[in-house]
């Protein structure tokens, strides 16, 4: 019976019909309630790098069965579209019962900026993931897959670290290159990169997601390998800090 | 004197409490002023240990505090820490005003070696024991790069319990990372790198330090080498709370 209810809770919250949502909630008995236990989340992202952006961010409460990416394996094409392009909306449309927020930043997270949003748990959404591009990069991107969320309310900080979707090779040239399969870094929103770089490699042997070995640069903005600066827009892991407050 | 410290309003009150201080006729009142306050200790035992390669830590900042943070990503650096974080100079953070107690470190801490530090409050009010212990040093072969512990919650710790951990490094955001040899305090700068310089001509935010580049990985400039390359962690720390 309470899965029953539940599932029509689900319907409603889909359909977003407000009076229908009511009506059903109303049908549920307070045991029901308690035994749901949804959770409210205040999720909050830093930037903790000193000069690199995150590109729209895509963070969801979802269930234990929904991965956005998995390290040791090729990355999905909307994984690839995220992390070659900061195009979320694919990977969005996979987290079918999943409560989502698709870019709180409105746009860029710039360097040790935060933004905030919140979630819930309801409908076994138990678990928590957050992935956005990394500017400039070719493909890389912030990483936290399935982390368990606590059931006891409290406020948990933690880091995570840089990913490389494997799937383009880290040329390190700024090209305007974001659709899935074009080579080059989309763009240095930072303003602070160079031109003229004869390309750091070609290739990317390595195809599956794995820790990104962080960029090169060098000291010349108008030749050398790279369009980036070695003195900017290198990084050390952790990139950014997540803190979750569980109420 | 607790009794002066409430600002009693009634003044004929505060006349006698502070007639029964100076000593005169004998009353039950007097008795209570007299008492000894009682005093608390909390002791702490900090030790630190350099995991880098090459790059000492300039004199440790240890400090307890209630409130506060010494530095905050994405916030300015305090001046205190801008002093610390380019020139290695601990005085300004232990100056801090939200500091309760604090140790300096005995000199440079070299790579690979420990150092331990003992740090003591006395407090009478037992609602006032330390709630939080700060760590701060910089690593001084680059332009501003410190590591150490942010405002870690030690109020919970009881008398022979331990936190162990490791600290990430950070970027003071007040120098840019130029890795000239005029810029680097410490032995990689020649012994005559500069250390503090009130401009701030980088973004003037803390940030994660992003590591240094170095003359061996494509900084034809730098003074540095691959010696002096860093990751993440920096210091290994074990915090005991002794008394």
């Amino acid at each position: 019976m309470n899965k029953l209810l539940l599932q029509a809770v689900k319907k409603t919250k889909k359909i977003k019909n407000k009076t229908l949502l009511l009506s059903a909630a109303l049908l549920l008995s307070s045991t029901a309630i308690t035994q749901v236990q949804a959770q409210e989340l205040d999720i909050k992202v830093t930037n903790l790098t000193q000069g690199l952006h995150f590109t729209p961010i895509l963070i969801a409460a979802h269930d234990g069965d929904t991965q956005l990416f998995k390290s040791g394996e090729m990355a999905s094409t909307a994984l690839q579209m995220m992390a070659e392009g900061g195009d979320i909306s694919a990977l969005s449309a996979m987290l079918t019962n999943a409560d989502k927020a698709e870019n709180p930043a409105m746009g860029l997270l710039a360097p040790t900026m935060s933004t905030s949003t919140m979630l819930s748990t309801m409908d076994d959404n138990m678990y928590l993931s957050i992935v956005a591009m990394i500017l400039p990069t070719n493909d890389g991107f912030i990483g936290l897959n399935s982390w368990k969320i606590p059931s006891e309310a409290g406020t948990y900080t933690f880091t995570i670290n840089a990913y490389d979707a494997g799937t383009e090779a880290n040329d390190e040239m700024i090209t305007g290159g974001g659709a899935p399969g074009a080579a080059g870094i989309p763009a240095a929103p930072g303003m602070n990169a160079g031109t003229g770089g004869t390309g750091v490699t070609m290739t990317e042997d390595n195809a599956y997601v794995h820790i990104h070995r962080g960029n090169l640069g060098d000291d010349d903005l108008a030749a050398g390998k790279s369009d980036l600066d070695n003195t900017v827009h290198r990084w050390l892991n952790p990139v950014a800090s997540i803190t979750v407050t569980v109420n | 004197m607790i009794l002066i410290n409430k600002k009693l309003a009634l003044t004929g009150l505060a006349t006698m409490m502070l007639s029964a201080c100076g000593g005169s006729s004998s009353s039950s009142k007097m008795m209570l002023v007299e008492m000894p306050e009682p005093m608390f200790t909390y002791s702490y035992q900090v030790r630190v240990t350099n995991l880098t390669y090459a790059q000492p830590m300039s004199p440790l900042a240890l400090v307890l505090h209630n409130e506060g943070k010494l530095w905050t990503v994405g916030e300015m650096a305090s001046v205190a820490l801008e002093n610390l974080a380019e020139s290695g100079d601990n005085s300004g953070v232990l100056a801090e005003t939200l500091v309760l107690s604090g140790q300096g470190g005995s000199g440079l801490l070299l790579p690979g070696m420990s150092e331990t530090l003992d740090v003591s409050y006395t407090f009478t009010d037992v609602n006032n024991a330390p709630m939080m212990l700060s760590l701060a040093t910089m690593l001084v072969n680059t332009n501003d790069a410190f590591t150490g512990i942010n405002a870690l919650e030690i109020n919970n710790l009881a008398i022979g319990e331990s936190i162990s951990l490791t600290t990430s490094s950070y970027d003071s955001g007040t120098e840019k990372n130029s890795e000239l040899m005029a810029t680097i305090p410490g032995p990689a700068g020649g012994g005559s790198g500069e250390g503090f310089n009130a401009e701030r001509d980088d973004i003037d935010k803390v940030a994660m330090h992003s590591g240094i580049v170095s003359v061996d990985d494509g900084l034809m400039v730098s003074a540095l080498t691959q010696a002096h390359r860093f990751d993440n962690p920096t210091l290994a720390i074990m915090v005991t709370r002794t008394k």
